[in-house]
């Protein structure tokens, strides 16, 4: 290699000094501005937090008060029927309505997630995954009411040619929102679940292969175990979402809060009812009107009950192989 | 094909040793060259590694050492671009080709890992991990405690079977991950610089270990350290970089395959007395 001509030639004298500078008056206030600044930030989303759940919590109390119900006839009370006479503020069959499409989509989505995630994880080559990975991703991003449309322009129909006279398909019915919504969530389930298989150390992989065991003993053996809480975690999260789904749900299931065995059928989740009731004709104060404070809140004791849970599980992996 | 009864001729311009007389070749390379990709990582390695020896392959960094060992069980398969000339042999019979299955193959050449690998179960299904995959039907418990046993471990770990592997020390691991690989009764067991991420002490009884398995197993260690290839090996092969050729990358070549003592003190390739007295490297 030949001497580069920047390089200083030796010589007797010594090299020049290099200069420093220091940090300029304004890197030196960025430790004392900066800190402040970002906890405020941080502070809002808190701040956030803490008033949803005031204002949810105020207006649920004055539900209670207003509707002259307890409790117990709220959670336990299988009608729904705010028009009847007394109104009937049972929140069951949004619970169950609720139940069914989670559970449903849920039978869809963590199935195919997970076999997708592991077949990106461990058997599709390079380039499939980089092309693939983003195309399941693509359907997040899908907008919801989007899903709530095929539901009803695609799915039902498809149903009713199926099935129907046999059997009859209501045009809203449970199935149609829970494929879409499995559908939806899809993404979900493989996305994350690909991320925590794909970090499961190569080094066991290595070591299973080097024991004599298959590709599917690998993936199913040491693979799948090792990130078994993190695909859980991606199960809950996307069960909350399905939880929490409105507007393809809405549209697919429609609004009849009834609890019914036949996924045929209509029921109405408690994102549908607040919907509902936002865009009837419910007076502002109204007992009717409040209600979708309570439900609200019910639904928000729900999905942070499932996020917690899935927080916890998903800590509870980050330990495992370190 | 048989390839253990023929002699080993070398293509090779560096010279190889035969293997120590008396010693019936296990595993045997003829004119073995491995590419990744457009990278040639080995041109033309020709070895015949004895039975129930300790083989030490030696030699600078990237010169393949570890590409060698893992031509051995087939795990290079698992990295993309991987591709070889030349013949494999193990116990007579071919390694490479479609025909040759390496889920089998890998159950009768073990492998110990640079890095301890232990899965995040318990010490007992560390152990049981690998007979339950392949079938074993005899007992289990038997199985692990005479396999922990084997690795020098089961003292320190038979009140811990049902703790984590992850909870042992680092030597401890990698001691797990040896009983691991015996638990599967293999034939030959393939060391990748085992010792690498221990201390002395541990390293000490990793080498006590190998002494004490090389009269059921073949063993071949990878190793960095000159000293450890001279105290646990009785042969070493030296692996060394070759010329550079047109685009400037050089793949790794054998330099010399002698029994240990001749190739430390009366090195026959001035390459491998450059590299053992510190020269290159």
């Amino acid at each position: 290699m030949t001497q580069s001509p920047q390089t200083t030639p030796i010589s007797p004298e010594p090299p020049p000094r290099r200069s420093w500078a220091g940090r300029s008056r304004l890197q030196s206030a960025q430790e004392f501005v900066v800190p402040p600044l970002i906890f405020v930030c941080a502070l809002i989303t808190v701040l956030t937090t803490v008033g949803i759940v005031f204002v949810l919590g105020l207006e649920t109390v004055r539900f209670f008060r207003v509707a002259g119900i307890g409790l117990f006839e709220f959670l336990g009370g299988a009608t729904l029927n705010p028009k009847a006479d007394p109104p009937r503020y049972g929140i069951l069959p949004l619970l169950w309505g609720t139940f069914v499409i989670a559970f449903g989509s849920s039978l869809i989505a963590l199935p195919i997630g997970l076999l997708s995630a592991i077949f990106l994880s461990e058997y599709a080559p390079r380039g499939l995954r980089a092309v693939l990975k983003p195309a399941l991703e693509l359907l997040a991003g899908i907008p919801t009411i989007v899903y709530g449309y095929l539901a009803l322009l695609l799915v039902t129909p498809v149903l009713k040619a199926v099935l129907e006279p046999a059997i009859r398909v209501e045009f809203y019915n449970a199935l149609s929102a829970c494929i879409v919504v499995g559908v939806m969530i899809i993404p979900m389930v493989s996305s994350l679940s690909e991320d925590v298989l794909s970090a499961v150390p190569r080094g066991l992989r290595e070591a299973a292969y080097g024991l004599g065991a298959t590709k599917f003993e690998v993936a199913t053996r040491v693979v799948l175990p090792a990130g078994l809480s993190g695909v859980l975690a991606s199960f809950l999260l996307a069960i909350s979402r399905a939880v929490g789904e409105t507007m393809a749900v809405l549209l697919a299931a429609g609004v009849k809060p009834q609890i019914v065995l036949n996924p045929l059928r209509s029921v109405e989740t408690m994102t549908a009812y607040i919907v509902n009731v936002m865009k009837g004709e419910a007076a502002v104060g109204s007992a009717e009107h409040l209600s979708l404070y309570a439900v609200g809140m019910a639904l928000f004791a729900i999905t942070l009950a499932m996020n917690i849970v899935s927080g916890i599980i998903l800590k509870h992996f980050r330990e495992e192989y370190e | 094909m048989s390839l253990d009864q023929q002699p080993i001729v070398s293509r090779n311009p560096s010279p190889a040793a035969p293997p120590a007389p008396g010693a019936d070749a296990v595993l045997v390379a003829r004119d073995l060259s491995v590419w990744y990709g457009s990278t040639q990582a080995l041109r033309g390695v020709s070895i015949a590694i004895p039975r129930n020896r300790i083989t030490a392959l030696i030699g600078p960094s990237g010169c393949g050492k570890s590409t060698l060992l893992r031509c051995f069980n087939r795990m290079n398969d698992l990295i993309p671009g991987f591709r070889m000339e030349g013949q494999l042999g193990f116990d007579g019979d071919p390694v490479a080709g479609p025909e040759v299955d390496p889920v089998t193959l890998r159950r009768r050449v073990g492998m110990v890992f640079q890095k301890p690998n232990p899965f995040p179960k318990t010490v007992y299904h560390n152990v049981a991990w690998g007979a339950r995959i392949n079938g074993y039907t005899g007992d289990l418990d038997e199985l692990v405690e005479r396999s922990l046993r084997r690795a020098a471990l089961w003292d320190e770990v038979k009140d811990k079977l049902n703790r984590s592997g992850l909870d042992l020390s680092g030597g401890q691991q990698q001691r797990l991950c040896i009983a691991r690989t015996l638990a599967v009764e293999p034939e030959v067991i393939l060391m990748d610089e085992p010792c690498s991420a221990l201390d002395p002490i541990s390293t000490a009884r990793v080498e006590d270990l190998m002494e004490d398995l090389k009269a059921e197993y073949t063993i071949v260690i990878v190793t960095h350290n000159m000293q450890q290839a001279r105290r646990v090996s009785d042969m070493t092969a030296c692996l060394m970089l070759d010329e550079a050729r047109g685009n400037g990358h050089r793949p790794g070549v054998l330099a010399e395959f002698s029994p240990t003592d001749v190739l430390f003190t009366t090195p026959k390739d001035p390459r491998t007395e450059a590299y053992i007295t510190g020269r290159i490297g």
